[in-house]
């Protein structure tokens, strides 16, 4: 029993990471660069749907499409004013550039919301007990684990069979072909930044329903982990994305509940390295061959 | 290519020398004006992590801009060097009484742990590639800062006493020290009432040597063969290079510097917690490196001291300090990376790009 309840909120934290790392899969295909701003996105998202609920006393369901509009703008925002420039630019200058953008949207929250945690209030109450209350469930959970999915077959379904989604796996192919067949690469770019923006307010508000304290840091190591999981899954996939978000989810809060609470970002970490080991493109990545 | 040649190991060695010869100028006058007490007390704080943080920078260059491998962890040997480094000192302190001495021997330490782990880690992580490569190193610095976190450390007559605190249940008490003995690393709080004996003559001596070691390397064969591994890891290997060996110079002696300058680093703080060396700390450096240019060895040095003292000089402007510096290197980053300035600037470079692609074919 104990393991089925580790197993649920493993699942739950899991899918968590999988929307994150749905996001960051999506920008990292596409823009072939390591978004170190979305973990922030994601704590931007928390703070605007934590004001629009708590201070302007709006509904729960309003709320969060407020925070899913505002982090859809802020992502277009910052691919604009920060990305955009460096299209041509090597890997580790739009990398810092990334490090830039997420200390500039950290010391912002700071400075307009303060360093005190705010405590969030969960979007959906209560839980759900079987076996005689032996096993809770809060709903939460469950909401997080069916958003989850939805937005994964979502998106899978949005890829592969409409034309922007056509236009966006082009685009990941090949720039400059892409735009040669008549492909607006500058706005299928900006597209996949506001549709990994909107995901990652989603995320924001799950992620400080599961574990309500909200500060400007609650996104970095969520933002990390996340990004792990999708490097696990095989980076640039939107199915590895999703498996390896539930699998790091899993399997943290099975070395948390059985091995050590201290040493669990480590089991996962070193579980990762061993799956990269064994399979150095991931879960389901492609493994390319290098040509001379 | 002759002549070629000869004209660029000049330029090699006439930058290598502005670079030593502007250091000892820097310590020069940073030491006259600490002398005449030109500097105030925060001022004079600055120094050693100055230090520590050049080496940090000089040896993640050797690995990010030399050997073109990116490594987010290198925090991780930096701490592993620290907590040997404050270990070993704290250990020798009846038995060695010299200050100096026990500086020496506690960097020696920390450099040769962190290279044992940088060795290990090397194994697994020079395999990979690219963003892999990144990531993996991120796991290894997390992993490395945990473990460390888990450890309980003290000192008496009979040795070291270590707990391994995996259930978090353990505290010092359980190493069951004999009377006189210390606790050096309590766990999560870290290592407490250190001997701080770090100073900033030992900072410029550390310099100096890192400098010494990493400039020599790049300017060896050695260092041309890491060189063609990072300029064409298939061409290299073709030519008969040993890609796993010249990899695994280039990252365990990165790795070994930056233990050496965490031992530094944690002899200059009384207190310490392993939380200090995480991801930021290996980012805080790894902006140094970019901004100063990859594979610029007097760039990172520069980076380092502007951008170290950037956010104190700021410090005027309090809260907002961390957002201008976030600002600032977004808009360095804009616009060293602007087509337009960038074309301007290789046309006043007295470096032009000539030399520059000719620069690692001398041999």
């Amino acid at each position: 029993m104990k393991f089925l309840a580790y197993l649920v909120s493993g699942i739950s934290l899991g899918s968590i990471y999988a929307i994150i790392a749905l996001g960051y899969t999506m920008v990292y295909g596409i823009a072939k660069m390591m978004n170190f701003a979305h973990g922030d996105v994601i704590m931007v998202g928390g703070y605007i749907s934590f004001i629009a609920a708590n201070y302007w006393g709006l509904p729960t369901v309003v709320s969060i499409v407020i925070a899913m509009l505002v982090c859809t703008m802020l992502g277009i925002v910052i691919e604009g004013l920060a990305y955009r420039p460096l299209r041509s630019a090597p890997s580790l200058a739009v990398l810092i550039t990334a490090i830039g953008v997420s200390y500039f949207l950290q010391n912002s929250a700071l400075l307009i919301w303060g360093a005190n945690p705010k405590a969030y209030t969960p979007v959906v109450s209560g839980t759900l007990r079987l076996f005689q209350g032996q096993l809770s469930i809060s709903y939460v959970s469950m909401v997080t684990v069916a958003a989850c999915i939805i937005i994964m077959i979502a998106l899978t379904l949005f890829t592969s069979r409409t034309r922007m989604g056509k236009a966006m796996r082009a685009c990941s192919e090949d720039k400059g072909a892409a735009q040669l067949m008549g492909i607006n690469v500058n706005f299928t770019i900006s597209l996949t930044f506001a549709i990994g923006s909107a995901l990652a307010a989603v995320a924001g508000v799950l992620l400080c329903s599961f574990s309500p304290t909200l500060m400007p840091t609650t996104g970095s190591m969520p933002g990390i982990k996340a990004f792990t999981a999708a490097v696990f899954g095989g980076i640039g996939s939107i199915p590895g994305a999703f498996l390896g978000g539930i699998l790091l989810g899993v399997i943290e809060s099975l070395a948390r509940g059985y091995i050590s609470t201290q040493l669990s970002n480590s089991i996962v970490f070193a579980v990762l390295i061993i799956i990269l080991l064994v399979r150095p493109a991931g879960l389901l990545g492609k493994n390319v061959q290098e040509k001379v | 290519m002759g002549p070629v040649n000869r004209k660029t190991l000049f330029k090699d060695s006439r930058s290598d020398l502005f670079t030593y010869l502007g250091v000892i100028l820097a310590f020069i006058v940073i030491t006259m004006l600490k002398n005449r007490g030109a500097l105030n007390r925060s001022q004079s704080g600055l120094l050693v992590p100055i230090c520590c943080y050049i080496v940090m920078a000089v040896s993640l260059n050797l690995t990010v801009g030399i050997l073109g491998d990116l490594s987010l962890g290198h925090a991780g040997f930096m701490s592993v060097g620290a907590f040997t480094g404050i270990i070993t000192s704290m250990s020798l302190i009846d038995i060695i009484p010299s200050a100096p001495i026990r500086l020496t021997i506690a960097i020696f330490v920390g450099a040769f742990f962190a290279s044992i782990v940088g060795f290990l880690v090397g194994i697994p992580v020079l395999r990979l590639k690219g963003d892999y490569l990144a990531i993996v190193t991120l796991a290894f610095g997390e992993i490395l800062k945990e473990l460390i976190t888990c450890l309980i450390v003290g000192f008496d007559s009979k040795g070291l006493h270590i707990i391994f605190n995996v259930s978090g249940s353990k505290t010092a008490n359980d190493l069951n020290l004999l009377e006189g003995g210390r606790v050096i690393i309590k766990g999560a709080q870290g290592a407490t009432g250190t001997k701080t004996i770090a100073n900033f003559t030992a900072g410029f001596i550390l310099v100096m040597i890192t400098l010494v070691i990493v400039l020599n390397l790049i300017r060896s064969r050695h260092g041309r063969a890491i060189m063609a591994i990072r300029d064409n890891r298939i061409a290299a290997e073709s030519v008969g290079i040993p890609l796993t060996k010249f990899k695994m110079i280039a990252f365990v002696t990165s790795t070994a510097l930056a233990g050496a300058a965490g031992a530094l680093f944690g002899l200059n703080y009384s207190n310490l917690a392993a939380a200090k060396f995480d991801f930021n700390t290996s980012i805080l450096v790894l902006v140094f490196v970019v901004l100063g240019g990859l594979g610029n060895i007097w760039g990172s040095i520069l980076a380092t001291v502007v951008l170290y003292i950037l956010p104190e000089a700021l410090r005027g402007f309090a809260s907002y300090r961390m957002l201008i510096y976030a600002i600032v290197l977004i808009l360095v980053m804009l616009t060293t990376n602007n087509p337009v300035l960038k074309s301007l600037f290789s046309r006043w470079s007295f470096r032009g790009n000539k030399q520059e692609s000719e620069g690692g074919s001398n041999g």
